[in-house]
C-alpha cells in the first residue's frame, strides 16, 4: 500500500470541508480525485502533503504514519505534488525551477556550499544531470535557461510536474493539471502522465475536471461531494453510479 | 571562458590594492576615512541584502546587531587602564576587566554574539511575515538598544565607550568587504542560495518542494545578523567612541537605503550604492549648513542632507522600482556584452 487515509477529516471551524476521507493508493497505480468545485479535493492534498493537519483520522504513507508532518519532511518521505494554481519561482529559470525541486535529494548545507567543497560539487553536478534528464524528457531542455514564468501556460505546468519529479518521489499528487488546457493539449497530457508513470515506476493520484483525463487515465478513481465520499470505482461503475450523476448534473 | 574570467578578477584586485595603497598614502584623513567607511557600509549592505533582498525577510533589525558586535569587540580589545577610565560610574564586571583579545578575536566575537543574538530574536519572530516581521524586527532593535542603555556594569549605559582602539585600518575594512563580497556571490549563488531565493519567489511551493522555509530563513537571519555584528564593530572601532543613541533606527535607515538604491538582491548594487551614498552623504553636509542662496537664507538647517536623500528614495522607487540594478548583477560577461571586454563563448560569471 502506497498511501492510506484512515478516516481522515478536516474541519475549518464548523466547517467540515472534508469528512472521513478513506483513500488508498496502491503501488505505480494511476488513481482519480473528483468532484464538483468546493467539493474538498484540493484541502484533501492539502491534508495529504502537510499543509493542514486533519483534524481527525490518520494519514499512512508506505506503511508510516505522517500525520501532522510538516510539508517538507512529507515531500523528504517521498511525496511530491503540483498545485493548481501554478506556483513556479518567478525569478529563477526553467532549471533552477527543477534544481529546486532536488532539494530533498541535495540537502545542501551554507558552508559546504560557500566552500564548494568535493562532495557538494559531486552532487551538484549529479543533481544538475538529473534535472537536465527532466528536462529533456517533459520536452523543455530547450528553455533551460529560460525564465519559468515566460513559458506558456502548457509548458508550465509541465515544468511544474518536472520539478516535482526532481524530488524523486514515490507517490506524485497532480492538483488539476489540465486545466485551461485545449483538447489536444488534454490527449498530450495523459500520455504524458502514463509515460511518467512508466518511466519513473512511482504512483499517481490526480484531481481533475476533464472528465475524458480522468476517464483515460484512472484506473480508479474517488468522487466527492460536499467533503463526503459518495462514490469509488473503476472508470466504467463511476459512470453510471446514480449518485456521481446526481452530484454533477442534478436531478429532480 | 573561465580562464578570461580569473584573469580579470585577479586584475580587478590587484587594481584595488592598488588604489587602496596610493589612497592611503596620499589621501588625507578626512578622505580615508569616506573610504573607509564606504567599506564598513559595503559589509552592512550586503548583510541586509542577504535577509531582505535574496531571502525576502522585511528586516529591520540591523542596528541592533549592530550594536551588539561594536560593544563585544570594544570591551574585548579595550585595555585595562581604558576600561577603568571608562568605567567611572559603576566598573565594569570583574571578568571582562583584565581581558584584553587581539582584534580579529574581538571581531569574530563580536560577529558571533550578534549571530547568537539574531538567533534568538529570529526564532520566535521568523514566523511572522512582511510588515508584521519588519515592526518585529524594529521592536527588537530597539529593545537591544534600551537594554544596552540599562547594563551600566556591562556597557557603561548612555555614557557609551571612549577610547576604543583605533583598529579598523584601511587593509581591514576593505578586506573584510572584499571577503564579504566573496561570500555573498558564492552564497547566493549556490544551491542553498537557491533556497534562499525559492522562500522569497515562493514559500508554500518551496515548503512543497522539501526546502525547510523555517530553518532557511533562521539560517539567512543569523548569518545576516553575524555581518551586521562585524560591521558595528568595525564601525566602533573606527570612530572610537560609541554609544546607544548611535544605533538607533535612522542608522537601519541609511542601510536600508543603500540597499532600495542599489537594488534589491543584486551584490553589485550594493556595493555601488555603499560607495556612492557614503560619498553623496559627505559631500552634501554643506546642506546642514547655513545656507545662503541668492533669496533663500537658511541658518543651518540639520538633517537637511536627509530630506535629498529622502526624495532620492522616492524618485527611485517611482522611477525604478527596483534600483539601480534590479536583482541582476555586474559581471565581466555584462561587460562584455557591451562591448568593453571581448565576448567569451561560454558565460562565466565574475
Amino acid at each position: 500500500m502506497m498511501l492510506e487515509t484512515q478516516g481522515a477529516t478536516m474541519r475549518f471551524g464548523g466547517l467540515v470541508a472534508v469528512a472521513d476521507l478513506k483513500l488508498e493508493i496502491d503501488a505505480n497505480e494511476i488513481v482519480g480525485l473528483i468532484g464538483p468545485n468546493g467539493a474538498g479535493k484540493t484541502t484533501a492534498f492539502n491534508m495529504i502533503t502537510g499543509v493542514y493537519e486533519p483534524t481527525e483520522g490518520r494519514i499512512r504513507f508506505q506503511g508510516k504514519d505522517i500525520t501532522g508532518k510538516p510539508a517538507h519532511s512529507i515531500t523528504e518521505a517521498g511525496i511530491a505534488r503540483t498545485f493548481q494554481n501554478i506556483r513556479l519561482f518567478s525569478t529563477m529559470s526553467v532549471l533552477e525551477n527543477v534544481l529546486v525541486g532536488s532539494t530533498v535529494q541535495e540537502r545542501p548545507n551554507w558552508i559546504t556550499s560557500v566552500l564548494g567543497t568535493p562532495g557538494y560539487r559531486k552532487r551538484t553536478k549529479e543533481v544538475r544531470d538529473f534535472a537536465m534528464d527532466l528536462l529533456e524528457e517533459t520536452g523543455l531542455a530547450e528553455f533551460a535557461d529560460e525564465q519559468a514564468t515566460s513559458l506558456p501556460y502548457g509548458k508550465q505546468r509541465r515544468l511544474e510536474i518536472a520539478r516535482a519529479l526532481a524530488s524523486r518521489p514515490s507517490l506524485l499528487l497532480l492538483d488539476e493539471p489540465a486545466a485551461g488546457m485545449n483538447p489536444q493539449e488534454s490527449i498530450e497530457l495523459m500520455d504524458f502522465i502514463h509515460h511518467v508513470r512508466e518511466r519513473f515506476g512511482l504512483s499517481i493520484l490526480l484531481i481533475e475536471h476533464h472528465m475524458q483525463v480522468v476517464m483515460g487515465v484512472c484506473s480508479r478513481m474517488y468522487v466527492l461531494d460536499y467533503g463526503v465520499t459518495i462514490a469509488h470505482g473503476t472508470p466504467d461503475t463511476i459512470r453510471l453510479d446514480p449518485k456521481v450523476i446526481e452530484a454533477y448534473l442534478g436531478v429532480d | 571562458m573561465k580562464t578570461r574570467d580569473t584573469i580579470l578578477n585577479l586584475g580587478g584586485l590587484a587594481v584595488l590594492v592598488l588604489l587602496l595603497w596610493w589612497a592611503d598614502g596620499h589621501l588625507g584623513n578626512y578622505a580615508m576615512r569616506i573610504l573607509n567607511l564606504s567599506a564598513i557600509y559595503i559589509v552592512l549592505a550586503l548583510s541586509l541584502n542577504l535577509a531582505n533582498g535574496f531571502t525576502g525577510l522585511f528586516s529591520l533589525g540591523c542596528a541592533g546587531f549592530m550594536a551588539v558586535g561594536a560593544y563585544v569587540s570594544a570591551i574585548l580589545t579595550m585595555s585595562p587602564d581604558i576600561k577603568e577610565m571608562n568605567f567611572f560610574l559603576e566598573p565594569l564586571a570583574p571578568w571582562l576587566q583584565g581581558l584584553t583579545l587581539p582584534f580579529g578575536i574581538a571581531l569574530i566575537a563580536g560577529g558571533v554574539c550578534a549571530a547568537i543574538a539574531g538567533l534568538i530574536v529570529g526564532l520566535p519572530v521568523l514566523r511572522l511575515r512582511d510588515d508584521y516581521l519588519a515592526i518585529a524586527t524594529l521592536g527588537f532593535s530597539e529593545i537591544i538598544r534600551v537594554v544596552i542603555t540599562n547594563l551600566q556594569g556591562l556597557t557603561n549605559g548612555a555614557q557609551g565607550l571612549k577610547s576604543i582602539p583605533k583598529y579598523s585600518t584601511t587593509w581591514v575594512v576593505w578586506g573584510v568587504a572584499l571577503l564579504a563580497v566573496l561570500f555573498m556571490s558564492r552564497l547566493v549563488r549556490s544551491s542553498y542560495g537557491r533556497q534562499l531565493k525559492a522562500v522569497r519567489d515562493d514559500e508554500i511551493a518551496a515548503e512543497a518542494m522539501g526546502v525547510n522555509v523555517f530553518r532557511v530563513k533562521v539560517v539567512s537571519f543569523t548569518l545576516s545578523s553575524f555581518m551586521a555584528g562585524v560591521g558595528g564593530a568595525m564601525l566602533g572601532h573606527m570612530i572610537t567612541t560609541i554609544d546607544p543613541k548611535m544605533f538607533s533606527f535612522m542608522l537601519t535607515f541609511n542601510i536600508l537605503l543603500i540597499v532600495v538604491l542599489g537594488g534589491n538582491g543584486s551584490i553589485s548594487g550594493s556595493v555601488i550604492a555603499s560607495i556612492g551614498v557614503t560619498v553623496l552623504m559627505e559631500a552634501m553636509r554643506f546642506l546642514d549648513e547655513p545656507l545662503n542662496f541668492l533669496f533663500v537664507k537658511t541658518d543651518g538647517l540639520p538633517g537637511l542632507r536627509m530630506v535629498v536623500f529622502s526624495a532620492l528614495l522616492m524618485i527611485v522607487v517611482i522611477f525604478r522600482q527596483r534600483g539601480l540594478m534590479g536583482d541582476r548583477e555586474l559581471s565581466w560577461e555584462s561587460l562584455a556584452r557591451t562591448g568593453l571586454l571581448p565576448r567569451s563563448r561560454n558565460g562565466g560569471l565574475a
